[in-house]
């Protein structure tokens, strides 16, 4: 469904925010045959059965987005990660939170590919809500290895509301230079 | 950067004059970035929104993403709400449309009328 790993990674996202998390965690570590990811959300949550539910296609709780009648975020994903051979594993506790871990094998023929991580973080940034999210982001080619961290309150601390153009343009530049920076440490090391 | 250069980048950028909407009151920009608007470019017409209103000036802007509007065949779609003109919904916005949904509808108060897809009222369409 989603053409590429960023895209799959603010639906999932959305629906953190959507089970009304006032914590959510995002961790992206990408090397270069991988990336791996990591939603965990302290939301509503699932019992089992619901859980079960999810993962079908054609089950949506019909509260969240009352006219829809399916549910294909969660469904796709795993399609996905099935056809091109990597991890998909969630776990949820009703009322305590859900935790989404998902690897994608980057060298394989099926897999998307990681697409524009930097536009992701942005747009996990902007859902409207009162959410505190964490962005732990690590990067690691062959002996080097680096990383940034985000939270989604300090920004607004420093920025003001994310929903102003003047936010966004400031919060847009920072997360390109953080990437960046990671790159460029990349090419000068070996 | 640092969130330190972030936070004195921000109390630099205060004080430089701003330009201010008539009536005080913020501009709206909805953009559809469900899968429809996704796979259509809406997350290039997010970033060159951006761009346009951070180009004008403008700093009473906020900028929302919603899911999809149902307009799925003309998408990238945006809901533009300026105080004063009519709240209008945009089709087929791509990133030169965005940018001259910025300085037409936004700047200059003239609808774009050719990517007018919720229209207001007849009559203020232009043919």
């Amino acid at each position: 469904m989603h053409a590429a790993v960023s895209d799959f990674i603010v639906d999932c996202l959305q629906n953190s925010v959507e089970a009304k998390a006032s914590e959510i965690l995002l961790e992206v570590d990408q090397t270069e045959t991988s990336i791996a990811v990591l939603i965990k959300d302290n939301g509503c949550g699932m019992s089992c059965g619901e859980l079960e539910k999810a993962l079908d296609p054609f089950f949506t709780d019909g509260v969240k987005h009352v006219h829809r009648k399916v549910g294909l975020g969660l469904p796709f994903l795993k399609q996905a990660i099935e056809l091109a051979e990597g991890l998909f594993d969630i776990q949820s506790v009703k009322g305590e939170g859900t935790e989404l871990r998902f690897t994608f094998n980057l060298e394989h023929f099926d897999s998307p590919p990681p697409g524009r991580l930097d536009k992701a973080f942005l747009q996990v940034l902007m859902f409207s809500g009162d959410y505190n999210l964490t962005i732990v982001r690590k990067c690691s080619t062959g002996d080097f290895s680096d990383q940034w961290e985000l939270s989604r309150g300090e920004l607004i601390e420093i920025l003001g509301s994310l929903e102003n153009s003047r936010s966004l343009v400031m919060a847009r530049d920072f997360i390109r230079n953080q990437e960046d920076s990671m790159k460029r440490q990349e090419k000068t090391d070996g | 950067m640092t969130l330190e250069d972030l936070r004195k980048l921000r109390e630099s950028k205060k004080s430089e004059i701003e330009k201010r909407n008539s009536e005080g009151k913020d501009v709206e920009i909805i953009i559809g970035m469900g899968t429809c608007g996704i796979a259509a470019g809406a997350k290039e017409s997010l970033d060159s929104f951006i761009d346009a209103v951070d180009k004008h000036g403008l700093s009473n802007v906020t900028v929302k993403q919603t899911g999809c509007m149902g307009l799925c065949y003309v998408e990238p779609t945006v809901e533009v709400k300026v105080p004063g003109m009519p709240d209008t919904i945009y089709g087929k916005v791509d990133a030169a449309v965005a940018a001259q949904i910025v300085e037409d509808h936004i700047v200059n108060k003239a609808l774009v009328n050719n990517h007018i897809f919720d229209k207001p009222a007849a009559d203020i369409i232009k043919e």
